[in-house]
């Protein structure tokens, strides 16, 4: 198959797996883009993740294009994205047209009930398996807990989170190296 | 000529709006009350549709206020072109600054610099994974209210329908299994069991 038809697919399969905000994308991602596909790393979804999170646009745009540019240039992040809105436009046009009180319907509503439930316990596995791979060290478990109490417990924002962290980890690191240099 | 200024207002959504779909509902409130394009009741009407329906929810709440807005003026195509233009707007933005970001990043891989920001990065990305998880978590699985005010009502029937999917995914075999197949089946138990 054409490559960058591939990439517009897998997009849009992530896209219409997708139920909730960006967040509800990880586990798909994982699956099709990680494991599937070998596009990415786990490590690199957390680094796409990290910034998509802190720059402008939301998340789940920002970490295809993310994808999609780093596989396959200009051309491949433009299709990667235009692949994970795609059954949005599709699906939101159709209910709009023809259902407008598409949420009231009492099926939808018990049926989304079970899928919110199911998209909770996929998110924490995903979070579960990220983990096990960004957490391998005393630092790093530091940087976790202080970053969900931040985010969770205090409710910063995600910006001031993030560049907390970077600063955190360079300085760790750059004394790391230091210590590691006098003793050589 | 409301089909541009439907693309410049979503592409000012996806320039400002930083993070999830949530981070666009002000952004969205502002809109209606400039443009009168929609009111108050119609952005809740389409946060419901956007939250129960496949596809990002940012994504959904561009397109479904682009086809409302297209359809004023040129009803069903007029509605099907405003989704796709508001959509369009929506996602320019992301596309050139993530773009010139992964540039930069590409070319400074190698960097000591970037390697260590991004060694704090990783842990912190972690987290606030973790933290928007436990949100939705509390926000489907528990509510406040119920007989007395000011008690926690838990939805067991939800609580045990998360807790064996997520037994699933650690399971050996199970957790091959695509994700969109225990979300079909979540749906389904949703709907038998009048969740």
């Amino acid at each position: 198959m054409n490559i960058y038809f591939d990439l517009f697919l897998t997009f849009a399969r992530v896209g219409v797996c997708t139920f909730g905000g960006g967040y509800a994308m990880l586990p798909i991602l994982q699956r099709e883009v990680v494991e599937k596909k070998g596009w990415a790393t786990d490590e690199e979804l957390t680094d796409y993740f990290a910034v998509g999170q802190c720059t402008p646009g939301i998340i789940a745009v920002n970490t295809a294009t993310f994808i999609g540019y780093k596989y396959k240039g200009i051309p491949g992040g433009v299709l990667a994205t235009l692949g994970v809105v795609f059954p949005s436009l599709i699906i939101i046009t159709a209910i709009a047209a023809f259902l407008s009180n598409f949420a009231d319907i009492p099926v939808v509503q018990h049926a989304l009930a079970g899928i919110n439930a199911a998209v909770v316990a996929l998110i924490a596995a995903s979070v579960l398996k990220l983990g096990k791979s960004n957490l391998k060290d005393a630092v790093s478990i530091c940087i976790f807990l202080a970053a969900l109490g931040m985010a969770f417990f205090a409710g910063m924002s995600p910006v001031v989170v993030i560049v907390c962290a970077g600063v955190v980890g360079y300085v760790a690191r750059t004394l790391a190296r230091m210590k590691g240099g006098a003793e050589q | 000529m409301i089909f541009l200024r439907l693309f410049f207002e979503f592409a000012k959504v996806g320039l400002f709006a930083v993070g999830g779909g949530l981070a666009t509902i002000p952004f969205l409130q502002d809109m209606g009350a400039r443009t009168g394009w929609f009111t108050d009741v119609d952005l809740t009407t389409m946060i419901a549709v956007s939250e129960s329906t496949p596809g990002p929810m940012g994504v959904n709440m561009a397109t479904y206020v682009g086809f409302q807005t297209g359809s004023l003026t040129g009803g069903l195509p007029g509605g099907a072109a405003g989704a796709v233009i508001a959509t369009l707007g929506l996602i320019t933005p992301s596309i050139i600054v993530i773009m010139v970001i992964a540039g930069f990043l590409q070319k400074f891989r190698q960097s000591r610099t970037v390697d260590a920001v991004f060694y704090g990065l990783r842990p912190a990305s972690t987290a606030l994974i973790a933290s928007a998880g436990l949100s939705v978590a509390l926000s489907v699985l528990v509510t406040l209210g119920g007989s007395a005010e000011h008690t926690l009502v838990i939805h067991w029937p939800k609580v045990a329908l998360a807790a064996a999917v997520f037994l699933c995914m650690q399971h050996k075999k199970l957790k091959k299994l695509h994700p969109i197949i225990f979300i079909a089946a979540a749906a389904a138990l949703g709907v038998i069991f009048q969740f």
